[in-house]
């Protein structure tokens, strides 16, 4: 059944072919077998799972039932689940229950899908290699010395190895696109303001925004559609319709034209990574689509401008954890004031450390020109350079990561070469725009991601654009050795 | 920019945030290569270009200023660390 497509899946629960039990069952034994050797969840949620797919099946025989009903995801632990732990991979947040659900949750219990369990990520959604969570690293199922990527790499592992066929994300600067590229599995993170924030841990607000991962796009669309939508509780959500993510996906490419940034492909590129992603370029030429070179200038400056905007909100955002009303607190505090300093020093691990003291840095008095407002006018500037591009070109493609997975340990103790496996990502998040990664290939057995970047509310064209391409090629059907059966 | 220990311990107060002594030197380091790496924005010329805060520029929504959360304090301090009377408990501010 793990095989199955979403509509698939959805057809067979409707035809009573098997229960969503059944359905639910079949991927619990699946984490019980193989999580052990990935650690791509923290918590297993296997007896409300249980009770929401016997719901789900009396749903499914009244005939109410939505394209989700029965099907099982798997939640990253970053989004509030109440009565379950959300841990957001930290230290901090082990003891946390949340009291109530993100609107994400919510969103999917109200469709009838499935939740599993909560997936592993890097602390805060920090990283890009999921070793910095408190729960210990994630491996990649293709290999299990080397990195998942990150923040989101426990949802990425767990679908690759097929532990769920459908799981949530979150991206701040890559974390859904860069470990889906990574595990070789389907990743779209949908304009900012597109999916509601509200009760999704906040890391850098102006920047986070929740995705799905899946098998392939035209599975993602349902989970995507499920999620997706205007929500008076977050701020930057934006009022505007949705559209039907499933229903464009067949159109056809002639005609469309796609850019490649010439900056995306410079020094820095993996040969390999570079040749799988040309052959891709020459299948959409057959597919009809029309190639063009163009060009993002001011490319170079958004690992920059990233690292002082994400840290600036995440020092700002984390001050919260204070060991007052929830969270981790130390033990016998002197005064207040030691308090504060031990429960946020002993409960977050060092790359939360290094950011909070970093955007602090840059936030303090004197330095905010500097720092912040520099940063936000470069922000501008990236942004205008996709404003000119998309004059140009409906689709941006590119290399989503610049190499295949690396090893766990590798980059661990260089936070700047860690924060440049997300070069191609990072512009995509201080922009807004919606993105997608794909898999495009092996390397040396390991999976090569192709981001299609769209313009703003572009979603259905960038699933319909992937599937496409997923129609004429079968890299996402394929399953690391010993998950296959 | 390059950070000392001084430097680090200061902003580490700042932030209330607990730091080792044996960790000064690494974060000292480990931030000194973050800034130099985002010191290259310094050679941009953003001279006249607004700041960007929303990618679609939204602006922040109103709403009408009425009561729409019920109470729910005794939910939220059951996952307090410490709590009595509804009230949360730290230790003494004021002697």
């Amino acid at each position: 059944m793990f095989h199955k497509t979403i509509s698939e899946l959805a057809a067979g629960l409707r035809k009573k072919a098997y229960s969503s039990e059944e359905l639910t069952h079949c991927f619990l034994e699946r984490i019980e077998r193989f999580d052990g050797q990935l650690n791509s969840l923290i918590t297993l949620t296997a007896e409300q799972a249980l009770d929401q797919a016997r719901a789900a099946d009396r749903r499914l025989s009244t005939g109410a039932a939505e394209t989700l009903t029965g099907i099982p995801y798997l939640h990253k632990d970053i989004f509030c689940t109440q009565g379950v732990r959300t841990s957001c991979g930290s230290r901090m947040l082990d003891n946390f229950i949340a009291p109530y659900d993100a609107t994400v949750s919510e969103k999917l219990k109200a469709a009838g899908a499935v939740m599993l369990g909560k997936t592993n990520m890097d602390e805060f959604a920090m990283g890009s290699s999921n070793e910095t969570s408190f729960y210990g690293p994630v491996k990649n199922p293709w290999d299990p010395e080397r990195v998942p990527g990150g923040s989101s790499g426990g949802s990425a592992a767990a679908v690759a190895a097929r532990l769920a066929p459908l799981a949530t994300g979150t991206d701040t600067g890559g974390s859904i696109r860069q470990p889906a590229a990574l595990c070789g599995v389907t990743g779209i993170k949908p304009t900012y303001g597109r999916v509601s924030r509200y009760g999704m841990i906040a890391f850098a607000s102006s920047l986070d925004q929740a995705g799905v991962f899946a098998a392939s796009a035209a599975d993602a669309a349902p989970l995507l559609q499920a999620m997706s939508g205007f929500d008076p509780r977050d701020s930057t959500s934006l009022e505007r319709p949705l559209e039907n993510y499933s229903a464009g996906l067949e159109q056809d490419l002639a005609g469309l034209t796609i850019g490649l940034p010439k900056e995306y492909f410079g020094e820095g590129l993996d040969a390999g990574v570079a040749a799988a992603v040309a052959a891709a370029v020459e299948e959409y030429r057959r597919l009809g689509a029309e190639i063009r070179d163009i060009s993002l200038p001011n490319a170079a400056l958004a690992v920059p401008a990233y690292y002082v905007v994400a840290p600036a909100e995440c020092s700002s955002n984390l001050s919260r954890m204070d060991g007052v009303r929830f969270g981790y607190r130390c033990d016998d505090p002197r005064d207040l004031e030691d308090l504060y300093v031990r429960s946020r020093g002993e409960g977050f691990g060092p790359e939360v450390k290094r950011r909070i003291l970093v955007g602090t840095y840059a936030l303090s008095a004197g330095y905010y020109d500097a720092y912040y407002l520099k940063a936000q006018q470069v922000r501008r500037l990236i942004r205008d350079d996709f404003v000119r591009a998309f004059a140009e070109v409906d689709v941006i493609l590119s290399p989503t990561a610049p190499a295949p997975a690396f090893r766990l340990g590798e980059k661990a103790g260089d936070p700047v070469s860690m924060y440049l496996s997300d070069i191609y990502t990072i512009a995509v998040n201080l922009a807004g725009l919606p993105a997608l990664s794909l898999p495009a290939g092996f390397v040396d057995g390991l999976p090569v991601g192709l981001q299609l970047i769209g313009n703003y509310f572009a979603e259905s064209r960038l699933l319909n654009v992937a599937h496409r391409y997923q129609q004429v090629s079968d890299w996402h059907r394929r399953l690391p050795a010993g998950f296959d059966a | 920019m390059s950070l000392d220990k001084e430097a680090v311990g200061r902003i580490a107060h700042l932030a209330r945030l607990g730091v080792d002594a044996g960790e000064f030197e690494r974060y000292a380091s480990n931030l000194s290569d973050i800034l130099a790496f985002v010191e290259q924005l310094e050679q941009v010329d953003t001279e006249g270009v607004a700041p960007m805060a929303h990618p679609l520029d939204a602006c922040q929504r109103l709403r009408p200023d009425e009561v729409t959360e019920s109470d729910q304090r005794d939910q939220f301090q059951q996952i307090a660390p410490r709590v009595e009377a509804g009230l949360y408990l730290v230790p003494k501010v004021i002697e």
